[in-house]
């Protein structure tokens, strides 16, 4: 009989007091950030796509062609093309393409690289209507950048 | 002109007052959903509807509007006619509570001496749409929230009952009008604290609000009874549903919170509705509140809450009553 | 049976169908039910199944990696800590200890956000609509400081073999004492709302208990097991990495029910965030990474690595021919366990209850069906 009166007691405080919690609740401020009509700064290590560097002493790319990036990727998204010219000893890159559908933005790229020619950009507003809006042509990015 | 005058007036009272009932019930679902949402997402340290139109104002009508336009779906192998009614059975019984209720002194539809019996009653057809509904759907979720509902209204119905007649027996009447001017001195809450929470928690219960909302418990039956309807029958559902809270809160503020008694006010007699839905909307407040705040009561608990506390609790409240009121 | 006489005992059969709100990822259980009670439950799995083991097997053991924060994408990092620590001790890598001690902060900050998100998505189940807010709310900051040193908020792919490959720095610090200061001040928010609410004591005292015998025989781990009263855990009872360093507790439940192991995860999330203020205090300087051959040739032989994940023992099992490519690679998981003794525990219980029971035992289904 004790337990029946004691355990409503109980449970009537413990509903009392939860609704205490939510009323202040009501009347603390948002914790939320109205996306898109506000943004947020996005942390400097953010693991966007992958990118060339832009060497500021040679205005150009790093990159050697030797292809690590593209054996050690576990997805095989990476497409790394250079040729030999004439008249300069190491080849050119001609192609590097990389297939943003199937990168898992584990890192192994960035770090293999011998000669640290990759770095991750900060796109994360991405959005497009097929699918090889994502193939990155990301020596063209970088031509673009050079401009 | 002729023919107006030829009216009795009575009746051009009634058509004009059913009229402006109908349509302050969907201004008042439009503002409680609004409410609802807004309130919740406060409650969860967010901002709620803020898109459509500046702070989500707009967001109840255009919602309005898209479940409007949407493809009423009938699925397959249903008893077509029951599927149908359902809504309707729904929405109807809900207008009529709204008739007797005395929103100030001088506005009130139509004061009947058996009110509060009315709306009792009105409140128990409520309970057959859902039940029409869920079997009329041909799908095993939706019988199984229609079968808990009506196990809910059934055992809720009984303290609700025993706490309007222990506030009955407190003033000797049915009809709503008389038991409002019986609190001119002091309201009833003062006098029965017992019979109110009881009053409000079965009405918790017979409306399917949080946390009683197993009939449409989102996480365990999909969406219970009205998983498979669409467009115009989910919002007569849902209308109906913000009725009914309505109609349970202003039942509460007629019997317990003194109704549209308040400090003065100028044209007292009409004005006195200011009053009334100030508390009623108080305890709406506390209704929607209720919901985001606590989890849902297994179905067994609920039966065993109604059982063995609050019918208890009422009979004792009812016995108390009836010796102090002959006394 | 007939038709006939089926059908007159009442009896029926409800999918919780692949796509339910409360089974937690793709999980079909069929349900034979009776009225209200469920006499058997089945679950049925490999809705999910995306083959990470044979991944695994195909390609050479750094290119493992990503894989192992998809297959419990709620709390990746010791998913993580388990393949690279495999790795080392196959290899005879030795991990440097400023690089330990990381990697013991940042699996600890992703277990309080697993048990973070369980106690939101749980309270979701019994039908309480504000504690997975206020989860949330908690474990954006965690999001935030692990994404400011890894670069990912969900699917870490952070440590690697002879270390992490990223350091952490002085903003690291701060913010997480910031974090942990303010988590503790949020426990009576919890306290107040959710575990001492009578509604939710109803709906899990008593409930879906879970005898120690019965918990051996399946093979249950992680809360689930210490709820039941036996206190076993992979970080006191065979340590790895420098955990036998921090002084912490395990907590232990007495009933087996489903408030028990509800208990028992929210005083974990407390025991962790003692080990990182520890951690932090002792964090030594020093490489983050040590020297690792470019291609490390897995010895042929097997070899086995356990660590405690949030939801169990997680352990790796690798069989090694030679090659730089695992000959098979597998992957014990814990909810796999954990969710094969509902069939027992489900029979003639309630709907509702099984939801509870489900909610309690915090199972990620898509690591269970890798």
């Amino acid at each position: 009989m004790k337990q029946y009166f004691s355990e409503l007691y109980t449970g009537g405080k413990s509903l009392v007091e939860g609704l205490g919690v939510t009323m202040k609740a009501l009347f603390m401020p948002i914790v939320t950030v109205q996306y898109p009509r506000e943004e947020i700064d996005i942390s400097p290590s953010f693991r966007g796509h992958i990118d060339l560097i832009l060497d500021p002493e040679k205005n150009s790319y790093r990159c050697i062609t030797c292809g690590m990036c593209e054996k050690s990727c576990p997805s095989d998204c990476i497409t790394v093309k250079g040729e030999k010219r004439e008249g300069e000893k190491k080849k050119t890159l001609v192609l590097f393409e990389l297939d943003f559908t199937k990168c898992s933005l584990c890192g192994t790229c960035v770090e293999v690289c011998p000669v640290n020619a990759l770095e991750y950009s900060k796109e994360y507003n991405l959005a497009a209507f097929s699918r090889e809006a994502f193939h990155y042509d990301i020596l063209k990015r970088l031509e673009e950048r050079i401009k | 002109m002729e023919t107006i005058s030829t009216l009795p007036p009575e009746l051009i009272r009634m058509v004009i007052s059913v009229i402006i009932i109908i349509s302050f019930l969907f201004l008042n679902a439009i503002m409680m959903g609004y409410a609802e949402r807004k309130i919740a997402g406060h409650v969860q340290r967010r901002p709620g509807p803020m898109e459509v139109g500046s702070h989500g104002i707009l967001q109840m009508i255009i919602d309005g509007i898209k479940l409007v336009a949407k493809e009423l779906v009938v699925p397959f192998n249903v008893d077509r006619t029951l599927f149908r009614v359902a809504p309707l059975l729904s929405f109807t019984p809900v207008i009529l509570p709204l008739l007797v209720i005395p929103f100030s002194e001088k506005l009130q539809a139509r004061d009947l001496n058996m009110g509060l019996i009315f709306i009792v009653t009105m409140g128990s057809v409520n309970v057959m749409a859902i039940l029409v509904g869920g079997w009329g759907s041909n799908n095993k979720y939706s019988m199984f929230g229609a079968m808990r509902a009506v196990a809910q209204a059934i055992s809720y119905e009984i303290p609700i009952l025993l706490s309007m007649l222990a506030v009955i027996l407190m003033c000797n009447t049915f009809s709503l009008k008389e038991i409002v001017g019986a609190q001119q001195k002091i309201w009833f809450v003062f006098l029965q604290p017992v019979a109110f929470l009881i009053y409000v928690i079965g009405g918790l219960a017979e409306t399917n609000r949080a946390p009683f909302d197993l009939p449409e418990a989102e996480s365990e039956l999909t969406a219970g009874f009205h998983t498979e309807y669409s467009g115009m029958g989910f919002s007569l559902f849902f209308l109906s549903e913000y009725t009914n809270m309505f109609i349970v809160a202003s039942v509460a503020t007629v019997l317990f919170l003194g109704g549209w008694h308040g400090p003065h006010l100028p044209y007292g007699e009409y004005l006195g509705v200011v009053w009334f839905l100030l508390k009623v909307y108080f305890l709406l407040f506390l209704m929607i509140m209720a919901r985001w705040t606590y989890p849902r009561v297994r179905f067994d608990q609920l039966l065993n809450f109604s059982w063995k506390y609050l019918v208890p609790f009422s009979l004792v409240n009812l016995l108390i009553t009836a010796v102090i009121v002959k006394l | 049976m007939l038709e006939s006489e089926y059908q007159e005992q009442n009896r029926f059969f409800l999918n919780m169908g692949p796509q339910h709100p409360s089974t937690h990822g793709v999980l079909l259980i069929v349900l034979e039910m009776n009225g209200e009670y469920v006499l058997d439950p089945q679950p049925v799995l490999g809705f999910i199944h995306r083959m990470h083991e044979k991944m695994g097997e195909s390609r050479p053991c750094p290119g493992f990696m990503p894989n192992t924060g998809r297959m419990d994408y709620v709390c990746a990092l010791p998913y993580n800590h388990g393949y690279v620590s495999l790795i080392e001790r196959k290899a005879g890598i030795e991990v440097p200890e400023r690089a330990e001690y990381i990697r013991v902060i940042t699996s600890e900050l992703n277990r309080i956000a697993s048990h973070l998100l369980w106690l939101g998505a749980y309270l979701l189940d019994l039908g309480a609509f504000t504690p997975i807010l206020y989860g949330f709310d908690d474990r954006e900051h965690i999001l935030d400081i692990l994404e400011s040193v890894t670069g990912s908020r969900l699917t870490y792919s952070y440590y690697r073999f002879g270390g992490v490959c990223q350091d952490i720095d002085e903003t690291f610090v701060e913010r997480t004492r910031a974090f942990i200061k303010r988590l503790r001040k949020r426990y009576a928010i919890y306290e107040k709302l959710v575990t001492k609410n009578i509604i939710f004591i109803k709906r899990t005292e008593d409930i879906g208990i879970v005898s120690p015998d019965m918990a051996l025989r399946y093979g249950m781990t992680g809360p689930n097991l210490r709820g039941s009263g036996i206190s076993y855990d992979i970080r006191k009872n065979e340590p790895y990495s420098v955990y036998p360093e921090f002084d912490f507790e395990i907590p232990v439940g007495s009933q087996g029910d489903c408030l028990d192991r509800y208990m028992v995860r929210v005083r974990e999330i407390e025991q962790s965030l003692r080990i990182i203020e520890q951690a932090l205090d002792r964090l030594p300087d020093g490489p983050i990474r040590s020297k690792v051959p470019k291609n490390i040739k897995l010895a042929p032989g097997d070899c086995n690595f356990a660590v405690e994940a949030a939801r169990g023992e997680l352990s790796y099992y690798l069989i090694g021919d030679g090659t730089s490519t695992p000959y098979r690679l597998k992957v014990r998981v814990p909810s796999y366990s954990n969710l094969s003794c509902l069939p027992e525990l489900g029979r003639g219980i309630l709907l509702p209850d099984l939801v509870s029971i489900l909610g309690s035992f915090d199972l990620v289904i898509p690591e269970i069906d890798r």
